[in-house]
């Protein structure tokens, strides 16, 4: 009787699974179906663009790449993806080298000396200003020094994520006992060696997260480039599709080809390091 | 005794290293916000000579139609989207949290939305509401949807939510995933011998503990939703008839290219009071939220 009932358990447990399953699964049409139309219209030429929903959405006639070659050609791809990887790396790479150093030596203090509390307070405090309330000062600012250009690019996203950053180090900083610092120091090493021998390479959980979240912010961010670098030549990915919407026009083949290049790469990184990006947006929110 | 010395001894150097740090800061953020409030006591158009008008910008922002117009908007449009991803969020999150095949596969895929570019998947949703949308209208015979969304004053917002929550779902539920993981099985087998099932199950067991996680998402998704900006550079640059011009928007609109840099940045710095006041207010009333449990 009692097994019995607990089988009957299982299968409307397994009925209510596969309904899940069922559901699941539909919903993910709404995630692929705006790709999936990318793709298509990517592919295809305008004569194929028929006003019916058939015409927007049929397999092409054939897969042609012709649209891919004059979107590179038209949006100068290359040079925008290189701008892209160019801001994005830097940016990375000095965010885990100097934010890594702002959160230890505040997190190391944070508790003793009230200096150090009030720094950490101060640079926490700039997670509540919007890019949008320093745009115009900014704007002024850098045009001012002559940084209105990628390098100014760098400096103000090295200077915009650090309150993030530096609170996801510090905080990471209770995971490494400062007993490995004053041994470090008994050996002779000064702050300088002992953070870059000792804490740095302890803090590789955080680099990989704080990567993540800075590649990632980065990579899509518009407005920052779009306000700085507005006098340069220069044009990053998802800049690129906005300067380049009146030569695109009524043409959303070489448009959609030009948004599909533009998705790639990060689509890319995202398949090969899914795990990664996943666990890095996580920590970085919940932390 | 002497090592111990040695090591507290440091404070100094600390200090030289972290100054820097500090001064770079200042320079590019703290500095630009002093600057903001200073623009906006003048009557600055971004070039040429201006001259100080006191309070008269801040004065002004409070009568001004299209800046309260933008306010309204990213209200609506901020309290909209923050119920709709968080309760879409916390279902999808439910369900790929349950004992099904194909798990980590189907997360995989509810994730690519967050990943992809704000101002390319505006364009890209941007065709379905001008082409597709209709086509489908005409093709069914709704007058409803065979005029585009974003050519209606009273839809076009909605348009814009639903870029919004196609992307913001996929963090919102990422993070309620992680939530649902850190309540143990035996929370529920214990609820189960008490009769909690179903509604019941969720009301008094799960949401409870993952509380503090609903509250990360409510923060993080306001906090994203108050400034949008690249959706609605793709869908409608604010239009039609500025009905969808957000605060960010506005600013950068018309600071940047419409003449308005010293009111614009009186308008910007008001914006950054309320962005704070909003966040502390969130900060404490979920905080109490969580004390309670």
């Amino acid at each position: 009787m009692n097994k019995a009932k607990q089988n009957e358990g299982a299968v409307g447990g397994k009925l209510v699974n596969r309904i899940i399953l069922a559901l699941l699964i539909i919903g993910c049409l709404t995630i692929l179906f705006p790709l999936y139309m990318t793709v298509i219209i990517a592919f295809k030429q305008p004569s194929e663009m028929t006003n019916d929903v058939a015409g927007a959405l049929g397999f092409p006639q054939s897969w042609s790449l012709s649209n891919f070659a004059e979107a590179m050609r038209v949006t100068d791809f290359w040079h925008s993806l290189g701008n892209s990887l160019l801001l994005t790396g830097a940016t990375v790479v000095i965010c885990v080298l100097l934010h890594s150093l702002g959160g230890y030596l505040i997190g190391r203090k944070m508790r003793k000396l009230k200096f150090f509390n009030l720094a950490y307070l101060y640079l926490i405090s700039g997670m509540f200003v919007p890019f949008a309330v320093l745009m115009m000062p900014l704007v002024k600012q850098t045009a001012q020094i002559g940084i209105a250009n990628r390098f100014g690019v760098i400096v103000l996203y090295v200077v915009f994520f650090m309150p993030m950053n530096v609170m996801l180090y510090s905080g990471y900083l209770s995971n490494i006992p400062e007993a490995l610092d004053e041994a470090a120091c008994v050996d002779g090493a000064g702050v300088w060696q002992t953070f870059w021998k000792i804490i740095f390479p302890n803090m590789k959980p955080m680099h990989a997260t704080v990567a993540v979240l800075t590649a990632m912010s980065t990579w899509n961010d518009v407005m920052t480039p779009l306000v700085i670098m507005s006098g340069t030549d220069q044009n990053t990915l998802p800049l690129a599709q906005l300067n380049f919407q009146t030569q695109f026009g009524t043409n959303y083949n070489l448009a959609f080809a030009s948004y599909l290049l533009a998705l790639l790469p990060i689509l890319i990184f995202y398949i090969v390091c899914q795990k990664q990006i996943i666990n890095g947006v996580v920590n970085g929110a919940v932390k | 005794m002497k090592k111990k010395m040695a090591w507290s001894r440091n404070e100094r150097i600390f200090l030289w290293m972290l100054t820097p740090i500090l001064i770079l800061f200042f320079c590019f953020n703290t500095l630009p916000l002093i600057k903001g409030f200073y623009y906006g006591l003048t009557n600055f158009r971004g070039y040429g000579n201006y001259d100080f008008v006191g309070l008269r910008n801040f004065a002004d922002i409070f009568g001004d139609a299209r800046v309260g117009k933008s306010y309204l908007f990213t209200f609506k449009y901020a309290i909209v989207m923050t119920i709709a991803v968080n309760v879409i969020s916390l279902i999808l999150a439910l369900g790929l949290n349950s004992n099904i095949r194909g798990k980590n596969a189907l997360r995989g895929v509810y994730f690519v939305p967050n990943i992809l570019g704000g101002l390319v998947v505006g364009y890209i949703f941007s065709f379905i509401f001008t082409y597709i949308l209709p086509a489908i209208g005409e093709a069914t015979g709704s007058q409803f949807l065979s005029n585009s969304l974003l050519a209606s004053t009273r839809w076009a917002w909605v348009a814009i939510v639903i870029v919004g929550a196609w992307q913001g779902i996929a963090m919102n539920t990422i993070i309620y995933i992680s939530g649902l993981q850190t309540v143990p099985e035996e929370v529920y087998e214990a609820g189960m011998l008490d009769g909690a099932t179903g509604w019941k199950k969720f009301k008094n067991i799960t949401l409870p503990l993952i509380m503090p996680f609903v509250s990360i998402n409510m923060v993080l998704c306001m906090k994203n939703a108050m400034m949008v900006f690249d959706q609605i550079m793709a869908l409608t640059k604010g239009g039609p008839s500025q009905s969808t011009e957000s605060i960010s928007y506005l600013i950068y609109n018309n600071g940047m290219s419409g003449g308005q840099f010293g009111f614009q940045s009186a308008n910007a710095f008001v914006f950054f009071i309320v962005i704070v006041a909003i966040s502390l207010f969130q900060t404490k009333f979920l905080g109490s939220k969580e004390e309670q449990l």
